[in-house]
């Protein structure tokens, strides 16, 4: 039987961090897409760095920055009466950052698609910054968005290193599918990890099924 | 009401000449002011900076009594406060709206029912009216032409920018469409822009005219008159080697139109469509000199005339003519030597009807 716990856990966590991403990475890929500031390529490495980087090391630097005795540690402890490293709370963090280029990268090529003069013809029209995103970039990089937001669901849903280093293995706190499959297999039941795995199969590939569907379609208009 | 426009737009680009393109105009509802020349001239910097697109590097802009840009002091208004229509060269429709959000996208301070009657009045004005519930990307060249104006034009703006707004349509319709623009530009009573480098363009939309060559404003005035008497060679090379005369339609016959140029009548091919004012357009390279009227020729155009100025150019003179108007002809030196051309010298000057060009004048 699959662990149910491990997967409502994941898919909140995967939930959650998409949703987070679309408001934070949106932004943020709008101005990556638009500034030509000089040090935007260091800003796009930042981005970026957790596609190279691996899990252990985010991780690494996650765990001690929420430890206890770091400031953001005791900040958390002062403020909720309990540690943020080990935590849902702290899980989520690492994910969302895991996670930032996998919906900042696909958002930013979108809204880059969409041709600048529509956006400055918005702007000789008198609609702020703001309302043409939301009347112009937005509608027209949507299938790119929702791409991007797919992704990210997918990616978080089966995330493995981060989650260990910075959540353990903590049933209904930190224990996500991915985890449940490497405890699984420790315990010699593979019958369990072998259902586990293929249902991450399935999700997977469905996700990218969708993504490239959506790619495909043409800008309406 | 006219507007003053005072502009000094400098920009420097990496390994470019810098562009300083300097204006002062007043402008007259409904004038048509055309920035003509070469492409890299600083056509495009200058409108994108009236715009508000562009910030340049230094220099100052104001409308009326508001400073639009002003480099020392740090001022940069934004687009959307400058109260401007701007007509993008590809039109820039936006694909995800219909055509009646599209006309409708910059009225949204406007209360919902006054927001209707706007549009409902643009679309009429602009004969887009049956458009209105179509997507840009089913609309023909004129039609997306017609609504891209009809969208600039809905919020009212204080002045009208246009980019090359002819060269996004193929030939026969950018003929029948250059008239109707002009005509329109006027009848709205907004001051315009247009920035070109399309010669009858030029000619069919400005009123006055402002030629710009490698990054400066070489000379502005009248349309004819910068046309007719370029003030430079360099602004002559821009505008070309063609004779632009005012002209009046004063009757047709076979096909042909005949049109008074002062004192003297010209026979054209007829282009059809135009009354009144117009453009007569004679290449200088197209006009034969010869001694005093001779026997029976093909040419229906034969002008009398003083010679006034001779000009070498390589194996050719540029002969200034005085046929009761300014007339440059382009002759070879031996042609000029037997005809033994000095100024004070009468001669006729033949041009041929299918060598005279009627152009709407703006």
């Amino acid at each position: 039987m699959m662990d149910l716990q491990a997967l409502r856990l994941s898919f909140t966590l995967a939930a959650l961090t998409t949703v987070v991403l679309l408001v934070v990475g949106l932004p943020i890929a709008s101005w990556l897409a638009t500034s030509r500031w000089r040090w935007k390529p260091v800003v796009e490495a930042v981005v970026a760095l957790p596609l190279v980087l691996p899990p252990t090391v985010l991780g690494f630097y996650l765990l001690v920055a929420m430890g206890p005795r770091s400031p953001v540690g005791q900040a958390w402890i002062a403020a909720f009466g309990r540690p943020l490293a080990f935590s849902f709370e702290g899980l989520l963090v690492a994910s969302i950052l895991y996670s930032l280029p996998f919906a900042v990268q696909p958002f930013t090529a979108s809204l880059s698609s969409v041709d600048r003069r529509l956006v400055e013809a918005s702007h000789t029209l008198g609609v702020s910054r703001l309302g043409t995103f939301l009347r112009v970039s937005l509608p027209l990089a949507l299938p790119g968005i929702v791409a991007g937001a797919v992704l990210t669901f997918a990616h978080a849903l089966g995330e493995f290193g981060v989650v260990l280093m910075v959540g353990g293995n903590i049933a209904g706190e930190t224990r996500t599918l991915s985890i449940a499959i490497f405890d699984s297999v420790e315990q010699l039941d593979y019958a369990t990890a072998g259902r586990t795995a293929l249902f991450l199969l399935a999700v997977s590939f469905l996700v990218l099924v969708v993504t490239y569907t959506l790619r495909r379609r043409p800008v309406p208009g | 009401m006219s507007v003053r426009l005072t502009v000094d737009v400098q920009r420097t680009f990496p390994g470019r000449p810098s562009i300083r393109i300097r204006l002062d105009e007043r402008l007259a509802p409904g004038e048509v002011l055309v920035l003509f020349g070469p492409s890299g001239a600083g056509k495009t910097t200058a409108l994108r900076a009236l715009a508000g697109l562009d910030r340049p590097d230094g220099g100052a802009i104001r409308f009326d009594d508001e400073t639009w840009f002003a480099a020392v002091a740090g001022v940069q208004v934004p687009p959307q406060r400058r109260r401007i229509g701007l007509l993008f060269q590809d039109l820039a429709l936006f694909p995800h709206l219909s055509v009646e959000e599209n006309v409708a996208y910059g009225l949204g301070r406007l209360a919902r029912e006054e927001r209707r009657a706007r549009v409902a009045e643009t679309a009429r004005m602009l004969r887009v009216e049956d458009l209105l519930a179509r997507r840009p990307g089913t609309l023909s060249g004129g039609e997306r032409q017609r609504v891209a104006l009809a969208r600039a034009l809905a919020p009212r703006p204080r002045l009208l920018l246009l980019d090359e707004p002819l060269s996004a349509l193929d030939a026969p319709l950018r003929e029948s469409l250059r008239g109707e623009l002009g005509a329109l530009l006027h009848r709205l009573g907004i001051p315009s822009i247009v920035v070109t480098h399309d010669r009858t363009e030029a000619l069919a939309l400005g009123s006055r005219i402002a030629v710009l060559a490698g990054g400066a404003v070489r000379q502005v005035g009248r349309v004819e008159e910068v046309f007719g008497a370029p003030a430079d060679l360099e602004v002559a090379r821009v505008v070309g080697t063609e004779n632009v005369l005012p002209v009046r339609i004063a009757g047709r016959e076979e096909g042909l139109v005949v049109v008074e140029a002062g004192t003297a009548r010209l026979v054209a091919v007829d282009p059809g469509g135009l009354q009144g004012e117009a453009f007569a357009c004679i290449r200088a390279e197209e006009v034969v000199l010869e001694d005093a009227p001779g026997g029976a020729t093909s040419a229906r155009n034969h002008l009398r005339g003083k010679v006034t100025l001779l000009v070498n150019e390589g194996p050719l003179v540029r002969v200034t003519l005085d046929c009761g108007f300014r007339l440059v002809a382009l002759v070879t030196r031996s042609g000029a030597r037997d005809l033994g051309l000095v100024p004070g010298r009468e001669v006729a000057a033949l041009v041929k009807a299918p060598a005279v060009r009627i152009v709407p004048r703006g």
